[in-house]
C-alpha cells in the first residue's frame, strides 16, 4: 500500500504496473541498444508487486523517514528499478531517452548519489544483504516499524558475504528484513546451477533459521500470497521470497532466444518487441 | 627432487633444528601495547574516549567482528551493553552493517584487526561506505609490526591499501593521547575513517607536550636543525627518544608528527621541508610501499621541494614471527636502530 502522494489509480491492476514496467525497460533499452532488458523483463512483476502492492512510500519523497527501504543490490538490474520507479512516479516518465547517458539520473549500474528512490550502490554482488542487515537494526534501534527489502540475484548466492549476512539476520532476529531472490537461473558464464546455486533453495534459508518461501517469480497472485504472508508473518525471524523468474517474460521471441545473462537485441527488434508487448496490454 | 616453490626467506631454515635460546623473549603475540619501561601509560584510550563519547551522543554504536576484546571496544561494550553489535567472525557483513546503520543515521565504530579490515573487508568499506561516503569509523588493532605472530596478523600494508581508497580519511595515531582525541574528532566528520589502534596499556607520551590532535595537521613536537624526522603511529615516539639520543651526539633533530596519512598536511610537510639544510626522514610502521614515506615523497616531488630523503619503515617482505622487541630490531624499528640509520645518513 502506498503512501496518500502515491499515484493513486486503484482501478490499475498490477497486471497492468508490470507492463508498464516492462514497456518503460524496452524503451530504455531502444535508447542505448542494450542492457539488461531480460533481467528487466523477468523481474517486472515482483517489481510491480513490490511497489504496487507491498511498499509505503511516497513518491515526491523518496528519503521519507517512514518510508519502506527497497535495496537493489543487483546494480545491473537498474533498468528494471528504473522502470518501476518511473511507474511509481517516483522518476518522471520524461527522462526515460536520458538513460545511460552523460549527465542522466539513470546510469547503467544503480547507485545511491545519481538516482531518486535507489537506495543503495548496488553491483558489487553480495553487498547489499549486509547492508539491509544493518538498516534493520537501526530501524529497530529507532523503533521505526519500516521494512527493509533487499533485491539480490541467484548469482548473489556464490558470495560468502551473502551467507554472512544470513547468519547475522537470524542472529539478531530481524524481523523487519525481507529478502527477494530473482532466480532466474542465469548469471555471466551460464546457468547458476551449474555454479554455485545447484542445492535446494528454501530448504538452504531454512536451515539457517529464515522463513522461505519458493514462487513462481511471474504469478502475481502467488507473489502478492508470499509478500503477505512475508509481511505479516508473527514469527521473530527474517524473510525470504525465491522468485523463479523467467528472462525476458512478456516478449515470446526473446523469451524463446539462448538464454544468456546479457540478452543480445538486434536494432530493428526493440520496436518489434515493444509492438507484441502493446498487443498483449492488460486491460 | 623438484624445487615447487622459489626459494622463501622462511622457507629455507625449516628443515634446521633449534635449539632453547639463552634469552627467553616471549613472543607476547597480542599485546600490541609497546614497550615502555617506566613509561606513563592509559588503560584502553580508544574504548575509553568511545564511552564519554557515548555519553553525550545516541547515534554512537559499535560493532566487532569477535575481536571486540582486542580492540579495546569491550569496555564500551560493557558500558553500553545496548549499542554493541557483537557482529561474530564475519568482517564482511560488519562492514555491510555499519554501512546500513549509518544509513539510518548512526555514526557506527567497527573494530577488527588491521589485517581483516584491509586485505578482507576492502571492497565492502569501499563500495558500502566510501562510495556513499557515509560516516563509519573503521578502528583497527595491530596495526604494522605489533604482534610476533606472522604475517598474518601484521597489517604492514594497510596503509597502502586504505590510501588508495577515496573519500577515507586514514590515521595512524601514536599514543593514548592521540587515540582519545582523535577518537572524538572522528566521531564528528561527516565522512569514513580508518584508524589505526593502539589498546590496552597505550603509552602517553604526547600528554609531555603541548599537543592536542587535529585532523589533517601534522604537527611539530620538538624541533631541530639538522634532520627532520616526520613520523606517524608509535614510530614517532621512537623518533621523540631517538632525538633525544642523537642531541647528544651532536645531531639536531626535529620531529614532526603526521597522524594523518590522508588527506596530508602537504602545506605543513612541504613547509617544513623547503626550509632546507635538513635531512628529511620519514618513519613509520609500516611497509615502506605506500604508507606515509611514500606520501611525503611524492608530496615534496610535487611541490618541487628537493631534499634529502631517507625512509624508517618495514621492508617490502613478509616479515618474520618471534619475539616483537626482537622483530623490532631486526626491521630496524627500535630507538637504536633509528639513531644509527640516522648517524650513517648523516656522515654520508
Amino acid at each position: 500500500m502506498t503512501d496518500a502522494a502515491a499515484v493513486s489509480r486503484p482501478n490499475v491492476s498490477l497486471a497492468q504496473r508490470a507492463w508498464a514496467i516492462r514497456r518503460n525497460a524496452l524503451l530504455m533499452g531502444e535508447v542505448q541498444g542494450q542492457g539488461y532488458i531480460g533481467q528487466a523483463l523477468g523481474a517486472a512483476d515482483l517489481l510491480a508487486v513490490s511497489y504496487f502492492h507491498a511498499l509505503t512510500y511516497r513518491p515526491n519523497d523518496p528519503e521519507w523517514e517512514g518510508r519502506d527501504r527497497f535495496y537493489l543490490s543487483i546494480g545491473h538490474y537498474a533498468i528494471a528499478l528504473y522502470s518501476a520507479l518511473i511507474e511509481a512516479g517516483v522518476l518522471p516518465e520524461g527522462e526515460i531517452p536520458t538513460y545511460g547517458m552523460d549527465d542522466s539520473r539513470m546510469p547503467m549500474s544503480g547507485m545511491a548519489a545519481y538516482t531518486p528512490g535507489m537506495e543503495i550502490t548496488g553491483g558489487s554482488l553480495g553487498h547489499g544483504l549486509g547492508i539491509a542487515v544493518g538498516a534493520a537494526m537501526g530501524l529497530k534501534r529507532k523503533g521505526n516499524p519500516a521494512f527493509v527489502y533487499n533485491l539480490m540475484s541467484d548469482g548473489e548466492l556464490g558470495e560468502g558475504s551473502t551467507w554472512e549476512a544470513v547468519m547475522s539476520a537470524v542472529q539478531w532476529k530481524l524481523d523487519n528484513l525481507i529478502c527477494l531472490v530473482d532466480f532466474n537461473d542465469q548469471q555471466a558464464d551460464g546457468k547458476t546451477t551449474d555454479a554455485l546455486a545447484s542445492g535446494p533453495q528454501a530448504p538452504q534459508w531454512e536451515a539457517f533459521g529464515w522463513h522461505a518461501q519458493e514462487v513462481d517469480g511471474n504469478d502475481l497472485d502467488a507473489l502478492v500470497s508470499a509478500f503477505d504472508t512475508a509481511r505479516h508473518l508473527k514469527e521473530a525471524k527474517p524473510r525470504v521470497i525465491i522468485c523463479r523468474t523467467k528472462m525476458c517474460k512478456g516478449v515470446p521471441f526473446l523469451e524463446e532466444r539462448e538464454m544468456a545473462h546479457f540478452v543480445r537485441v538486434e536494432p530493428e527488434e526493440w520496436a518489434k518487441a515493444l509492438a507484441i508487448l502493446d498487443e498483449g496490454k492488460p486491460v | 627432487m623438484t624445487e615447487h616453490f622459489p626459494p622463501h626467506s622462511r622457507r629455507k631454515s625449516k628443515y634446521t633444528p633449534r635449539t632453547v635460546p639463552e634469552s627467553k623473549v616471549a613472543t607476547s603475540a597480542m599485546i600490541a601495547s609497546l614497550d615502555s619501561e617506566g613509561r606513563d601509560t592509559i588503560a584502553a584510550p580508544f574504548g575509553n574516549a568511545l564511552i564519554e563519547l557515548a555519553k553525550t551522543r545516541d547515534d554512537i554504536v559499535g560493532l566487532s567482528a569477535d575481536l571486540s576484546k582486542y580492540t579495546d571496544l569491550h569496555v564500551f561494550a560493557n558500558a553500553y551493553p545496548d549499542r554493541f553489535y557483537q557482529m561474530g567472525m564475519a568482517e564482511q557483513v560488519m562492514i555491510s552493517a555499519a554501512a546500513g546503520l549509518a544509513r539510518e543515521g548512526f555514526t557506527p565504530f567497527a573494530t577488527t584487526y588491521a589485517v581483516f579490515a584491509s586485505r578482507r573487508a576492502y571492497d565492502f568499506i569501499c563500495m558500502a561506505i566510501a562510495e556513499e561516503n557515509l560516516p563509519v569509523k573503521i578502528c583497527c588493532a595491530l596495526p604494522g609490526l605489533t604482534t610476533g605472530y606472522g604475517p598474518s596478523h601484521q597489517a604492514t600494508e594497510d596503509l597502502a591499501i586504505m590510501r588508495g581508497m577515496p573519500n577515507l580519511t586514514v590515521l595512524d595515531p601514536c599514543d593514548a593521547i592521540d587515540t582519545m582525541q582523535a577518537t572524538k574528532v572522528i566521531a564528528d566528520h561527516p565522512g569514513p575513517v580508518y584508524m589505526r589502534l593502539l589498546r590496552g596499556q597505550v603509552p602517553n607520551v604526547l600528554g609531555a607536550y603541548d599537543y592536542q590532535f587535529k585532523l589533517g595537521k601534522a604537527q611539530m613536537i620538538h624541533d631541530g636543525s639538522d634532520v627532520l624526522f616526520i613520523a606517524s603511529g608509535f614510530m614517532t615516539m621512537r623518533v621523540l627518544d631517538a632525538a633525544k639520543a642523537l642531541a647528544k651526539d651532536g645531531v639536531s633533530c626535529a620531529v614532526l608528527h603526521s597522524p594523518t596519512i590522508k588527506p596530508l598536511d602537504a602545506e605543513t610537510i612541504t613547509a617544513e621541508a623547503a626550509k632546507g639544510g635538513r635531512l628529511v626522514v620519514t618513519a613509520e610502521n609500516h611497509s615502506v610501499t605506500g604508507g606515509l614515506g611514500e606520501a611525503v615523497a611524492a608530496t615534496l616531488m610535487r611541490a618541487g621541494v628537493h631534499v634529502p630523503f631517507r625512509q624508517i619503515g618495514l621492508p617490502d617482505e613478509f616479515l618474520d614471527a618471534g619475539a616483537l622487541p626482537t622483530l623490532h630490531q631486526q626491521y630496524g624499528l627500535t630507538v637504536d636502530a633509528v639513531c644509527q640509520s640516522v648517524k650513517s645518513w648523516v656522515a654520508q
